[in-house]
């Protein structure tokens, strides 16, 4: 297992170096966190003259190598270990291995070329079809992801989506998406070739920029194999401003489901306001790669010392 | 009680649904990584012994159960009652038959067994996995023949039947495996 993972870091560097990039490091511990719904950072206080000063885990480096662009790095990448509270499970471990990289100039198409290119380098499968998150959606659920109302989601949930947790009574239309998406759209993914799904609801754009519509999308992009979501991308925000609204707009959410408020302000907004270089970004998950290669079906089994034992 | 909620669900956890005790046998993470984050669990109900499919959302919390493990003597039956001791409380407990289940085939007087109690009622007990019982009745032994393949059916002394290899005789003590209900070999006094 340690000579797979060896090879494959091998792989993916000569990949990178190849094409120009430069690997960089950056602090796994950091004052800025990235404000999202989903992800729970682990928090650190450190002792500081009587008081104490509250640091994160990072749960991406995304923050950082995007301050890295905005000062003129040109193409980056790394390879780093992010964190994230309580996901546990066959796919998850609360702190793993993932390969980040940015190149200025790329739109999302360039984005989504470059990591079909690297799925392929890394996988063997061959270049990875695309389709959008609309279209996977009408195939696999017969619904139409933007249009479609909470109602109407919740019915479709109810009669496919298996077992329905009772406490889903929201009309948050993106909780029901993702419950459809687990449940019916991914199994579906990439089972033969490769798949990147793009074009996203602009509700779930995250640090993508928006399409205007009719309908409105996100720029963002998956990679699945197998059924197993590998990595993610966007064609990047550049506007500190819409940040700001969107950290606003999750803390809200984040108080109104019982969860702490993630400081809004960043350094990466003062770095967006000097001028972020137009450029897309793609976040992978490195462990989940080596499970597909070697066959596991548990992530623990990739890892020299799973959570449990680390 | 206290409750537990999704970051804590794990296998093992033993919680109360609609009044009864379950244990978490199997419990999936599954979320798109940034999205809601869903747990797909598995939970096997202590009393009915069902298994319930059951998928929470992250957030969501179960009520803890009141379910605890004691070490328990076997003392007595008395018709459909089995009665225990708690060894350290030397409070005693009955359970009836179905509550026992495959259990009695192994419970001999004296035997400490693992005893799981709901609101402090017994809901189950579970032998020692190596158990050594005498046996009451089976046809002679065949003499010199030490194959384990050559079996034949025995009854023991607590009035269960099992199969043996055909070596063994009437009075013999033998070590069973009480989670497969197997012969492992003869035994001394």
């Amino acid at each position: 297992m340690l000579r797979l993972r060896d090879e494959l870091l091998r792989k993916l560097r000569a990949f990178f170096h190849e094409r120009g990039f430069v690997e960089i490091e950056t602090p796994l511990l950091s004052a800025d966190v990235v404000v999202d719904r989903h992800l729970e950072p682990f928090a650190v206080d450190m002792p500081c003259g009587g008081t104490s000063r509250r640091m994160w885990l990072q749960t991406s480096p995304e923050f950082a190598m995007k301050r890295l662009l905005a000062a003129g790095s040109g193409p980056i990448f790394q390879v780093t270990h992010a964190f994230r509270q309580s996901e546990r499970g066959p796919r998850h471990n609360p702190e793993f291995t993932m390969v980040e990289w940015y190149r200025p100039g790329d739109n999302m198409a360039a984005g989504v070329q470059l990591l079909s290119e690297l799925g392929d380098a890394l996988l063997g499968r061959g270049l990875a079809e695309t389709m959008t998150y609309q279209a996977a959606f009408r195939q696999y659920t017969g619904i139409d992801p933007h249009a479609a109302t909470a109602p109407a989601l919740r019915e479709v949930a109810n009669q496919r989506g298996g077992e329905v947790p009772d406490s889903m009574t929201s009309d948050d239309r993106d909780a029901w998406l993702d419950l459809l998406l687990v449940e019916l759209v991914e199994p579906n993914l990439g089972l033969g070739k490769p798949v990147i799904l793009y074009d996203y609801p602009a509700s779930q754009a995250a640090l993508a920029k928006v399409r205007p519509g009719p309908p409105a999308v996100a720029e963002r992009f998956e990679l699945y194999v197998d059924g197993i979501e590998l990595a993610n991308g966007y064609h990047e925000l550049l506007d500190a401003g819409i940040l700001r609204e969107r950290n606003r707009e999750n803390n809200r959410h984040r108080r109104a489901q019982g969860q702490a408020p993630l400081p809004e302000e960043s350094r990466l907004l003062a770095a967006m306001e000097a001028g972020l270089p137009a450029c897309a970004g793609v976040a992978m998950g490195f462990d989940r790669v080596v499970m597909l290669v070697a066959g596991a079906s548990d992530i623990a089994e990739v890892l020299p010392f799973p959570f449990d034992r680390a | 009680m206290p409750s537990y909620n999704t970051s804590e669900f794990k296998k093992g956890l033993k919680v109360q649904i609609d009044g009864d005790p379950y244990m978490m046998i199997e419990c999936n993470f599954v979320k798109p990584g940034k999205g809601n984050a869903l747990y797909k669990c598995k939970l096997r109900n202590l009393l009915r012994n069902t298994v319930l499919e059951r998928t929470y959302k992250g957030g969501d919390s179960l009520e803890a159960a009141d379910v605890a493990e004691i070490a328990a003597q076997y003392l007595y039956r008395q018709g459909d009652a089995f009665v225990f001791m708690d060894n350290s409380s030397y409070e005693q407990y009955e359970l009836n038959a179905d509550q026992v289940d495959d259990a009695w085939k192994y419970l001999k007087e004296g035997m400490v067994c693992n005893m799981v109690l709901f609101n402090n009622n017994p809901i189950s007990v579970t032998p020692p996995n190596h158990v050594v019982l005498r046996i009451e009745y089976c046809e002679p032994a065949v003499r010199g023949n030490t194959a384990t393949n050559l079996t034949k059916p025995v009854k023991l002394e607590t009035g269960a039947e099992m199969v043996c290899p055909a070596f063994v005789d009437i009075g013999d003590l033998i070590k069973i495996d009480t989670r497969t209900g197997e012969y492992l070999e003869r035994a001394k006094e």
